[in-house]
């Protein structure tokens, strides 16, 4: 007899795990399933990391309400899940009259949907804010900040996992059938029983949702990328700054301050039919440097250390080709199923908010009781290199890991790739390491750490070279020894 | 604060520049030395290139790289000079305050002298933003160098090469030799970038293909790398459309530059030269920050170790003259190319003092004359046969022949 | 005929054009020091070449310790000294100039290490 669950999610995004982690609240027995080797391996971990004040988007939708709510706890949220957060403020640059109105227009949107402390500023108080803003005046938004969204994923995964979630990898969702009041689920790796489903699937929920007896969805794939440029350029960037949208609303590529001090150029947006088509393009490649220029003066090629894509599941009106609201539901035609479709930006921002409305429409037909063993505190991985002197030495004398530094460009060390490795979730591929830790993210690329990185995988996981993956499943580093 | 130990000299690095230059500043009468070496063993990235071709400047014979480092090992323990390794330098300051972590602790040294020989890393995918998707079986040379030769790890059965580095160069025969198919090496510029005799021994002996003024412009592969296209470019290096070919490969070796490691230099206000991207220095190896040396390639990106232990050599001399009299002469003329020399090192002499000149011309040239002027005297010139960009050109420039403080022109013609 | 040749005894990389009938030179221009001279000698009647390569150690510090050839072998022998190459296990300790296999293939080259690698 398998497993029967009380509640399955599909997709270890951000969503799914911040689903996984509001369900965990209550006694239910719990579980998620990802089809890729960890958490946030798409849209969730391919983006700009921006909490969003919320003020472009239409009052009254889905993504207003969640941006804000999400916006306006993330201070309480970054300090339970212990995770790294700046609200360093946005602005929104305009250089004519066309600028202003647009900037008035959504001051006042976003004055409707509660977001606080917007105001326009002239040149001088931009200037002295963002000295390297180009622009004559601008709107700003002081409760905008940045989030590294891998890390965020991650704790919301971990904590999940802690209040006793189980997180199944490398199960990829085949079909779904319903019998005798229950969903039996087909995966790559065997079947799943459950009584409730909540669908997180991202790019692919509107396959999940045809899996659910549920039709009609559209999606359209909005591929952005990015640059990514060295943190010496990140010292002459203090705060998010974006160009006035244009009348069809949407940001043009702009710059951005990372959370951890990098910039990102971007992102462009291309439509795609293919939601797994990650390429680096020649086009936006140029385009970006071209566009990149004009808002970020110091941007160079000597900074370039890297360059990304990502997708974004937006959902359209097939005629009009609107983009429409979130949607998270409870249909008749699926009973016990939640289905969250259009999860795109502000998605980061939303994703315990429309967490809470996935529970919520499960309270409706059920009661939930607490768990009391709830903990919604989680400890990520200490950061040596922001440590105090005196602090460093302590971390030293009590685990010698401390002092050996493993990412030279990140100052990352040995303890923490070995607290990365055995975090509750585990950790299958180097990128796992990466995204958690940030060795290999620096200016080398892992020049210098990635032979060390595999070393210490080899040792902590008694893996054979031949079983380490480097990010995605099946892509194996290596094709064995050179003598055996 | 953490007990400061003070030192004559503290070397960054215990690769071939750092050993040299401690051996070399133990036989100028500089007793306290320590060298922080980050890894486990000294030796660098010699252990690494087990490849021969070392040794015939310095030493007179051909060694492989990790025999040329065992010989700097020997002489600096038979002179019991002192060393750390798997120690970190995390910063250094303009007091010339070196700040080090170990599993030991934290570790503050003063220096009368810091020598910066930390070396030099590879140029990434990211840095040339190469299109395609981010797959696994991207290497740059050095870090599959890494994995096969010290790691024992096999990267790949079927490998494409970009780059013309003598790492790839390298790279290419030794996959060859361990069974992996080598199916080309590509070159954006219309030249090659490594040295003649590897294209002989690494490539022509194996029948691997070379191909200039070719770039990869795509790379397929979700998980694990599945091909790439490659096409022609033109003069200005941009692909030429309706040129691309498909080469299918789980391994793809990138050998496109290397950069100077100065991240530790820029914390203590060294300044840098745009075009090397290592220090500014003057004819004494010392860089703008009074007491701070640099040799090898933080310096300058070397085509041979042998000239990095001499140029550590060299520099060492300079380096003890300053830890015995506090101060160097000031170097009040400044070197200036013309637009066919890449660079020069020093970038700042004075009249009554030899050195050596170190450059690199921008194209490959026959018959060429580079020449020394100064306010329109011509000091010196030296005859080439041929110039490459592959080939640094080091000339020996005696002392007293500058009249003035002018500029000194280095000129190709 | 004529032929052109780079040399490879050192980085210089001469390129040396050698005029010969039979194996037998007639002239050579190009060569920047006298060992050029003798390495287009050695092209044209039997290629050399030296190889290096590496040997698993059993209880080393280290996985593999590097090796080179004493003395250059046929070019056409290459692969298959690899392959004896490839067969060897070698006790640690080994001490660098050690003599790790005598005579490979019968040739008259023994696989030398280039490293020390301690025991465990």
């Amino acid at each position: 007899m398998e497993n029967i669950y009380d509640v399955l999610i599909i997709g270890a995004g951000v969503v799914g795990s911040a689903v996984a982690r509001e369900f965990s609240r209550y006694e239910l027995h719990i579980a998620v399933l990802e089809k890729e080797l960890d958490v946030c391996m798409e849209t969730s971990g391919r983006n700009t990391g921006v909490l969003h004040g919320g003020f472009t988007y239409k009052l009254g939708s889905l993504k207003a309400q969640c941006c804000v709510e999400g916006n306006r706890e993330f201070d309480r949220v970054a300090q339970e899940l212990d995770v790294p957060f700046k609200r360093t403020g946005k602005v929104v640059v305009g250089f004519d009259e066309k600028d202003m109105q647009s900037l008035l227009k959504y001051k006042r949107n976003g004055e409707a949907n509660g977001v606080q402390g917007l105001e326009i500023i002239d040149k001088a108080r931009l200037q002295e804010m963002a000295p390297s803003a180009g622009g004559e005046f601008a709107m700003y938004s002081p409760a905008s900040g940045m989030l590294n969204p891998f890390v965020y994923t991650v704790a919301l995964a971990e904590n999940a996992a802690q209040n006793g979630v189980h997180f199944y990898f490398d199960h990829e969702v085949t079909g779904i059938r319903r019998h005798e009041g229950l969903y039996s689920i087909q995966t790559n790796q065997g079947r799943f029983c459950t009584r409730w489903v909540v669908n997180c699937a991202g790019l692919n929920s509107v396959q999940v949702s045809e899996m659910l007896g549920i039709g009609g969805y559209t999606l359209g794939g909005f591929k952005g990328e990015y640059f990514v440029l060295d943190k010496k350029a990140g010292k002459e960037l203090n705060m998010l700054i974006y160009p006035a949208p244009g009348p069809n609303g949407g940001f043009a590529t702009h710059a951005t301050p990372t959370v951890d001090g990098n910039v990102l150029i971007g992102p462009d947006s291309r439509l795609v039919d293919d939601f797994e088509d990650y390429r680096a393009t020649p086009e936006s490649l140029k385009q970006l440097v071209l566009d990149g220029k004009k808002m970020f003066k110091y941007m160079k090629r000597e900074y370039f250390i890297r360059n990304f894509s990502g997708i974004r599941p937006k959902l359209i009106n097939k005629d009009t080709k609107e983009i429409l609201d979130f949607v998270v539901e409870a249909r008749k035609e699926a009973p016990n199923s939640i289905n969250l479709v259009g999860i795109e930006s502000p998605g980061l921002t939303s994703a315990l908010p429309l967490a809470r409305r996935a529970v919520a429409l499960m309270r409706e037909q059920e009661k939930l009781l607490p768990n009391r063993s709830f903990n919604p505190r989680r400890r990520g991985i200490l950061c040596f290199a922001e440590q105090s002197e005196e602090k460093k030495k302590a971390l030293i004398k009590e685990n010698p890991d401390y002092g050996e530094i493993v990412c030279r460009c990140e100052t990352v060390t040995r303890a923490e790739i070995v607290q990365a490795i055995r975090n509750p979730l585990g950790v299958r591929s180097l990128i796992g390491i990466k995204n958690r830790t940030r060795a290999m993210m620096g200016r080398c690329q892992g020049g210098y750490c990635e032979t060390r990185l595999v070393e210490i995988m080899e040792e902590e996981l008694q893996e054979s070279e031949k079983e380490i993956v480097y990010g995605r499943k099946g892509g194996k580093m290596f094709t064995g020894k050179v003598r055996a | 604060m953490t007990a400061v130990i003070k030192k004559d000299a503290v070397i960054i690095g215990g690769g071939s520049a750092g050993l040299a230059a401690a051996a070399a500043l133990k036989k100028h009468g500089i007793e306290d030395i320590v060298i922080l070496e980050r890894e486990k063993q000294l030796g660098g990235i010699l252990r690494q290139c087990i490849h021969e071709g070392f040794g015939l400047s310095r030493f007179h014979e051909v060694l492989s790289g990790p025999e040329y480092a065992q010989r700097f090992i020997d002489i600096v323990r038979k002179f019991q000079i002192a060393y750390v390794t798997g120690t970190t330098v995390l910063d250094i300051t303009p007091q010339k305050l070196v700040t080090a972590v170990s599993r030991e602790g934290l570790l503050t040294y003063e220096a009368k002298a810091v020598i910066l020989a930390m070396g030099c890393r590879e140029r990434t995918r990211g840095a040339i933003s190469i299109p395609g998707t981010r797959p696994a079986g991207i290497y740059n040379a050095g870090v599959a160098q890494s994995y096969i030769n010290l790691h024992n790890t096999m990267i790949g059965k079927e490998a494409v090469i970009l780059g013309s580095g003598d790492i790839g160069m390298i790279m290419a025969r030794r996959l060859t030799l361990e069974g992996v198919k080598v199916k080309a090496v590509f070159e954006v510029q219309p030249y090659p970038s490594g040295l003649q005799r590897n294209i002989e021994q690494c490539l022509n002996d194996y029948d691997i293909p070379l191909y200039l003024s070719h770039t990869i412009t795509d790379i397929k592969g979700r998980a694990r790398l599945e091909g790439v296209t490659v096409s022609r470019v033109d003069a200005h290096m941009q692909p030429i459309a309706g040129t691309e070919k498909e080469y299918e490969c789980d391994t793809l070796i990138l050998s496109v530059g290397l950069i100077p490691e100065n991240e530790l230099s820029l914390s203590c206000g060294v300044a840098l030269d745009p075009r090397t991207k290592g220090a500014v220095v003057d004819a004494y190896y010392q860089t703008n920050v009074k007491g701070i040396f640099a040799a090898g390639n933080v310096l300058q990106v070397h085509d041979l170790v042998d000239f990095v232990s001499l140029e550590a050599e060299r520099m060492a001399g300079y380096a003890a003259e300053y830890i015995h009299k506090g101060c160097l002469p000031v170097c009040d003329i400044p070197l200036i190319t013309d637009g066919n020399i890449g660079y020069t090192v020093p970038q700042r002499v004075r009249s009554d003092e030899a050195f050596k000149l170190s450059l690199r011309v921008k194209q490959p040239c026959h018959d060429c004359e580079i020449v020394l002027k100064q306010a329109q005297r011509v000091l010196q010139s030296v005859k080439l046969k041929k110039a490459i960009p592959a080939e640094m050109i080091q000339i020996d420039v005696p002392a007293g022949n500058m009249e003035s403080t002018d500029a000194l022109e280095v000129l190709l013609q | 005929m004529k032929k052109s040749y780079t040399c490879i005894v050192c980085p210089n990389g001469c390129e040396i054009v050698a005029d010969f009938t039979e194996k037998v030179i007639v002239s050579l221009t190009g060569a920047g020091c006298k060992r050029g001279g003798e390495y287009v000698r050695q092209e044209i009647t039997c290629p050399m070449r030296n190889i290096t390569s590496s040997v698993g150690v059993l209880d080393g510090k280290l996985p593999l310790v590097s090796v080179k050839l004493s003395k250059p072998i046929p070019k056409e022998k290459i692969f298959a000294v690899m392959q004896e190459v490839r067969a060897i296990k070698i006790q640690a300790p080994v001490k660098l100039g050690q003599v790790i296999l005598e005579k490979v293939l019968g040739l008259d080259s023994d696989v030398v290490a280039t490293k020390n690698v301690e025991k465990i």
